[in-house]
């Protein structure tokens, strides 16, 4: 066994690992938000991250198309990005939450969930369909624009690009923004006051629809930054791209405590993390026969185990049963 | 419903005399059969002939004639068509399957109340089993094996162990089911629902990769040849009738009388654990689990037992898949087929036998009929230059495959299911009955208590 090679690979992996769990963590935000509030898995989440990865592209290739790319700086044109992504990526979670959870809001906890599915499944082939019509392409690959794609030295042998580097600060950027928001303003209280006891919350003068759609809103905006940010970090995407990132991301809530926002950050970074180890050692340590395509199986794994052995995950709180 | 002319009652109190009814269900069944006959590629007038089951089943007719006339649709007729109009066949044997699979999850999920997302793990399982020991496969890594029967496959007559491997399979997949429920008996609602997901999605990318250090599975580009049924007898039989014909053409009509036959056996099997104390207990462990427990429902073995009997359908059809299509691979068993079995069921009505049916014949023809036909027949038009509301069809881009939207399908239909009409479109009497007391319940509820308090859900 090569012991060397284990070692010199190890900062490389921890900073993939890194950038993937930043990931992982703001779409796990999403999940996490709407479990605190509705006590609801929003399983449309995974298509409201895709849908913010689209519009990313859309916005990249039509200025790619009309020439403008070239001349806009790569920070302003990071920002258009963002916000186009989160802009659309808020408004659909909240326009979901309105068509297809609200009506059900009070029905049995499977009823909304299986909606959910029907949510995501109807998402993901409405972007194909709108793809498809407009560009008749529903595999969209990002431009490259050359200032993201440049590497950093950190020390030696580890490079870090800095779309990664970008990534990673915005998503924390909007971690703090968030717990800031959340903990420390008035909307942010009488959203968790919502999320405690919707009844009481509205006696006390709380609007408690307007709050959920605030959750969905913050939720939506903040997968749709992950989906840009996703987009630009790994080039490729289609409709059924947030298939696998949202089961990981809603892992990583899990992991956290779901319910429980720096634990969906922290859900999301750990996860990111195991995931990259599993990814690049798992086949260093068997010799070949099991390799980088467990990944999947690995975090699936982990989700079973943290839901049968810690189901308040790393922070969370011992759960209540409702009866 | 009552208060409207009289007119109505009249026409119900008619349909309701069985030899008026009798005459009725004839007339329509060999109607629309003779319509399909003389026209056997229009799909309206198959639909409209698949109609008679539906018809036998609302209409009030004595258990006999119910029988006699299902046997005549599923057992004469439609064989008949199949040879005129092979798709036919194909169509009536997929929706076969799909019924056994939707009736499997229906007591997961309709009688149990376990939501299980990965329930394509189990049929997997069953395909897997059977492609893995009736083809070639294990000869690619071990090759000494070769003189034991079935190993090597692949005989065009088929192979007696086909039938071995059906109960095989049941067992295989019933102690997977065992397996997949141990762990998760703890669990509930949502959580269940993810773990199952998770579990199915582990099935597969285990199928995807399960070609190296050691072959099994053949990795992505699947297993074939598969080995068939057994063709002998068949062909003795029909020889003595004085029938040539050919294994091409016996294959499409045997599979779906053995997938006729299976389905026999597990509507019957679901209608007596349904009546059964078991079934009772699975509604109870449903409706309230804590209760159920309380008045000494065995919840682990309940659990166990449901998931089990659900798996082990999946099981046998699996088997029968994959020797009906000669081929597998991972890509058969995805999340979307799961989901597509758990709208079948949603869409018919959770728990109920005959909405379980309906609702996988529907959804199967929507998918391998409907959407086809939509898509050819838009295609056409695109050529033909149609224009529809000033856009002309020529300019759709080719990317747009109508037929590729069934997520699509699924979704409009498990959002509007849920929204308009969650007890689905043939509700069990149980739980219709539990619909209406419950509104009873909240009824006298509200006239007793003044002060308001406002109901919660769970």
């Amino acid at each position: 066994m090569e012991w060397d090679i284990l070692i010199r690979i190890f900062p490389q992996v921890l900073v993939d690992g890194v950038t993937l769990g930043f990931v992982y963590a703001l779409i796990a935000l999403g999940y996490t938000m709407v479990y605190g509030v509705l006590e609801m898995i929003n399983f449309a989440h995974s298509e409201i991250f895709v849908m913010g990865a689209f519009v990313g592209a859309e916005v990249l290739l039509i200025m790619q198309a009309s020439g403008a790319l070239g001349s806009i700086p790569a920070l302003p044109l990071l920002v258009i990005v963002l916000a186009a992504g989160m802009a659309a990526a808020g408004g659909l979670a909240v326009a979901v939450e309105r068509v297809a959870y609200r009506p059900l809001r009070g029905a049995p906890r499977l009823v909304p969930l299986i909606s959910a599915i029907g949510v995501s499944f109807f998402l993901q082939d409405a972007i194909r369909l709108t793809e498809s019509l407009w560009r008749n392409a529903f595999f969209l690959t990002y431009p490259t624009i050359a200032f993201f794609d440049e590497r950093i030295r950190l020390v030696a042998t580890v490079d870090i690009s800095v779309k990664s580097l970008t990534l990673i600060a915005v998503s924390i950027l909007m971690l703090v923004g968030l717990s800031l928001f959340v903990g420390r303003t008035k909307l942010g209280k009488a959203i968790r006051a919502v999320a405690e006891d919707q009844a009481t919350a509205g006696l006390m003068g709380i609007n408690v629809n307007g709050m959920i759609s605030l959750t969905f809103l913050i939720g939506g905006m903040m997968g749709g930054a992950a989906g840009a940010l996703f987009g630009v970090q790994y080039g490729t995407i289609n409709p059924y791209t947030g298939f696998i990132p949202g089961i990981k991301a809603f892992t990583a809530a899990v992991l956290g405590g779901i319910g429980n926002i720096p634990g969906a950050m922290l859900g999301g970074v750990v996860l990111g993390l195991l995931e990259s180890f599993a990814a690049s050692y798992m086949s260093l340590l068997s010799g070949g026969a099991f390799g980088a395509e467990y990944k999947d199986i690995f975090a699936f794994s982990m989700l079973i185990l943290i839901l049968i052995f810690r189901p308040r995950g790393l922070l969370g709180e011992v759960v209540r049963e409702k009866l | 419903m009552r208060n409207s002319s009289a007119a109505i009652p009249t026409i119900r109190a008619v349909l309701r005399r069985p030899p008026v009814a009798m005459v009725l269900a004839s007339v329509y069944i060999l109607g629309t059969g003779a319509l399909v006959a003389g026209t056997p590629r229009s799909l309206p007038f198959f639909l409209l002939f698949i109609g008679s089951l539906l018809l036998l089943y609302y209409l009030q007719l004595p258990a006999w004639f119910k029988a006699v006339g299902m046997g005549v649709t599923l057992a004469l007729l439609m064989p008949f068509f199949g040879t005129r109009n092979g798709f036919y066949m194909e169509v009536a044997t997929q929706v076969g399957i799909f019924v056994a699979l939707a009736l499997g999850l229906n007591i997961v999920v309709g009688l149990a109340g376990l939501l299980d997302l990965g329930y394509v793990a189990f049929y997997a399982v069953g395909a897997y089993t059977w492609a893995i020991f009736g083809s070639g496969q294990l000869l690619k890594s071990w090759p000494q094996l070769s003189g034991i029967f079935p190993l090597g496959g692949g005989s065009p007559t088929g192979t007696a162990w086909f039938f071995v491997f059906l109960l095989v399979a049941v067992a295989v997949a019933a102690i997977t089911g065992l397996l997949l429920g141990l762990p998760v008996l703890r669990l509930r609602g949502d959580y269940l629902a993810i773990v199952t997901l998770g579990f199915g999605e582990m099935i597969r990318v285990l199928a995807n990769n399960l070609d190296h250090p050691l072959n099994f599975t053949n990795g992505p580009i699947g297993i074939t040849p598969i080995a068939r049924p057994p063709i002998g007898p068949i062909q003795w039989a029909l020889g003595a009738l004085g029938i040539e014909a050919t294994p091409a053409q016996i294959y499409p009509v045997y599979f779906y009388f053995i997938v006729l036959l299976v389905v026999g056996i597990v509507i019957t099997v679901t209608n007596r654990f349904k009546n059964s104390h078991i079934g009772r207990a699975w509604e109870a462990i449903r409706e309230d689990e804590p209760a159920a427990i309380a008045m000494g429902v065995p919840l682990v073995r309940m659990k166990l037992l449901a998931f089990a009997a659900g798996a082990s359908f999946a099981g046998a059809m699996g088997v029968l898949f994959s020797a009906k299509q000669f081929f597998i691979n991972p890509e058969s068993f995805t999340f979307l087929e799961s989901i597509g079995v758990l709208t079948m069921i949603i869409l018919g009505g959770m728990g109920s036998i005959p909405g379980a049916i309906l609702g996988a014949t529907g959804v199967t023809i929507l998918n391998l009929q409907i959407l086809k036909q939509f898509s050819l027949t838009l295609n056409d038009w695109k050529n033909a230059g149609v224009t529809i509301l000033g856009y002309n069809l020529a300019n759709l881009p080719p990317q747009l495959e109508p037929a590729k939207y069934e997520r699509m399908v699924f979704g409009v239909i498990l959002v509007l299911m849920m929204i308009f009409r969650p007890q689905g479109i043939i509700p069990s009497r149980r739980r219709k009955m539990e619909f209406e007391e419950a509104a009873l319940e909240k009824e006298e509820f509200a006239a007793e208590v003044v002060d308001t308090v406002e109901p919660k859900a769970e």
